[in-house]
């Protein structure tokens, strides 16, 4: 099951970012479900990148964004768990992706958001690429506007925060897939 | 803590027919950790005391660990290097003793410098493993923890403080929590066992995490016994059964019978410890009360089941034991050394876990549940397993479909709990 969706081992498809150990390649499941046409090859500009934040070790909720994505047509590469902003910042540069999709559930997604929204943005190419953040963000149980606020005044287009399910998201992915076929 | 033997306490309880039960409990100030500790051991239960470490620690930031210890802030477990040697043997002081021995839990891929922090605090007995914490939770290099987890067992395999033997778990049988086909995570478990072993461990126990099928975590654990006898005859090893890890049931009820299913999966199979699961754990961390009403319920369910007749014969036929061993195999043949040939396994493809977004993971593999619950594969990629690879068993996987998997034994046993208690009100209302 060889796919355009593999960006793993040595594809050079995402620039690596090696420190302390770390792998930087990146793959997602898609190739565990999805067939897609042998020998395709990923393209600049088509390929959603889905990641986890820096110290986010959870990754059913990135399999699960992976599926729904792949489901309204587009590539995925999936970062997958514990993504500095460095490693995001790199990948991004060099996919030039239609949407990038940040995912946290470890209660830290306020203040690495933060960070990664900083990172990405300060980059002209990813000036206006649309970047959404969603999961549990924070660890309190209180009013959440006031960290939406926040998300969204440092340059995240849309933030979802603790939603009952995905339909908002999923509207979102269909009207980007729907602009660009 | 003279003589906290983590091995013998667990080898006594079983011999006197009682399953030790230990909770996952972490808290970030010494006094709280404290207080859990001695909730824990004086619960009316058979228990060993568990140190879980914080996500900060885990990762090896022991910066944001540093300034969240100074600013008293929550961290989310015990962060045993921050606090220091001296802090935390006066935090056990009078609780670990040879009765109540104490482990530390941490999910660290480079845990040299944990292990080292806990051996100057005096504790001996630790769990993970180079596969089993690397590939699900991050994405350090694999030969990076094996080195870093060659270094650590080093460090323990010396370290005797009063004379106790070092003890070290695999997580092996836990990997992702859920929707891992068990002769994977069996096979997993004893390699890692076997590793730990020739880094000079000479006490180990094997873990299994139960899944979703009864009837399959009873060959798989059965299968797991089988391997260890053969594989590890000069090791003293035991079981410990996790009870269910992945989407946990919303009702107290359908949490509780989950966790009573995984005390008698535990006794029937002949395990001898349990790691608990709390009703609070769909909705948030549990608190020390909530874990200590979880290890006195399991240790009653356990009680409470006759005691398994004898080793369970022809395991060998079992279809988790038949995989199971066909892994095994398959990877000691990559190289003399197990953690080596562990690594060179994953690379190549012969251990390939479903799910797993690692970026040496190969992730051809693929599982599903079937109709009867248990686990099976759809896509084995390059393990060999060829013949155990179910056709049209699954239709492409969707997004909704994988939350059904992961929720499957949310809503079975939610589901059954809402009908007792209908049922129980009907006939509160016949009466």
């Amino acid at each position: 099951m060889g796919s355009a969706g593999r960006g793993g081992r040595g594809s050079g498809d995402v620039a690596a970012v090696r420190q302390s150990g770390d792998v930087a390649a990146s793959r997602g499941p898609g190739e565990v479900h999805q067939a897609r046409k042998p020998g395709a090859v990923r393209e600049p500009g088509r390929m959603v990148v889905v990641s986890s934040l820096s110290s986010d070790a959870h990754t059913w909720n990135l399999v699960f964004l992976q599926l729904l994505i792949e489901e309204a047509g587009f590539e995925v590469v999936n970062l997958g768990p514990c993504v500095p902003a460095d490693l995001l910042v790199s990948a991004c540069r060099g996919l030039r992706p239609p949407l990038i999709v940040l995912s946290s559930v470890n209660g830290h997604g306020h203040q690495d958001g933060l960070r990664a929204i900083a990172a990405l943005r300060a980059h002209e190419e990813l000036a206006t690429t649309p970047v959404v953040i969603g999961g549990k963000l924070g660890v309190g149980a209180g009013d959440r506007t006031a960290v939406v606020k926040e998300l969204l005044a440092a340059g995240f287009d849309a933030v979802y925060d603790d939603v009952p399910d995905a339909e908002e998201f999923r509207g979102l992915v269909g009207a980007l897939a729907a602009i660009r076929s | 803590m003279s003589g906290s033997d983590f091995a013998g306490a667990v080898r006594r309880a079983h011999a006197a027919g009682r399953l030790v039960v230990q909770p996952r409990m972490g808290l970030g100030d010494p006094a709280l950790m404290r207080a859990g500790l001695v909730a824990t051991k004086a619960a009316a239960a058979r228990t060993v005391g568990t140190i879980t470490l914080d996500s900060y620690t885990r990762i090896g930031d022991l910066e944001s660990a540093e300034r969240a210890v100074r600013g008293g802030m929550d961290l989310n477990g015990y962060p045993i290097v921050t606090h220091g040697a001296r802090a935390t043997r006066r935090m056990l002081d009078g609780v670990a003793d040879a009765d109540f021995p104490v482990q530390v839990r941490h999910g660290s891929a480079r845990p040299a410098r944990i292990v080292e922090a806990m051996c100057r605090a005096g504790l001996s007995a630790t769990e993970g493993g180079p596969v089993s914490y690397c590939l699900p939770y991050g994405r350090t290099r694999l030969d990076v923890a094996l080195h870093d987890w060659t270094r650590a067992c080093r460090i323990l395999a010396s370290n005797r403080p009063d004379g106790a033997t070092p003890h070290l778990e695999t997580f092996g049988g836990c990997l992702m929590g859920q929707l891992c086909p068990p002769s994977l995570l069996v096979a997993v478990s004893v390699l890692e066992a076997l590793y730990f072993r020739s880094m000079g461990i000479t006490s180990v126990s094997v873990s299994y995490a139960q899944q979703t099928n009864e009837e399959q975590d009873r060959e798989a654990i059965a299968a797991l016994r089988g391997l260890c006898a053969e594989l590890l005859p000069d090791v003293d090893w035991h079981v410990v059964v996790y009870a269910y890890m992945g989407v946990y049931p919303r009702t107290a009820g359908g949490a509780r019978e989950l966790l009573a299913q995984a005390a008698r999966l535990a006794v029937d199979s002949g395990a001898e410890r349990l790691i608990v699961k709390t009703v609070a754990e769909a909705h948030r961390l549990p608190t020390i009360a909530e874990n200590i009403e979880a290890l006195e319920f399991a240790d009653g369910v356990a009680a409470g089941r006759p005691k398994p007749a004898g080793r369970a014969a022809g395991h060998r036929d079992s279809e988790v034991y038949q995989e199971a061993h066909a892994l095994v195999e398959a990877v000691l043949n990559l190289a003399p050394e197990p953690g080596r040939a562990l690594v060179t396994a994953v690379q190549r493809g012969l251990l390939d876990v479903p799910f797993c977004l690692h970026p040496e993971n190969a992730g051809r593999a693929r599982s599903f549940i079937d109709a009867d619950g248990r686990l099976r594969w759809a896509e084995v990629g390059a393990m060999p397993l060829r013949g155990a690879v179910v056709r049209g068993g699954i239709k492409a996987l969707t997004a909704s479909g994988l939350v059904q998997a992961l929720s499957h034994m949310q809503r079975t046993y939610d589901a059954a709990a809402l009908e007792r208690s209908r049922r129980g009100a009907a006939l509160g209302m016949s009466s």
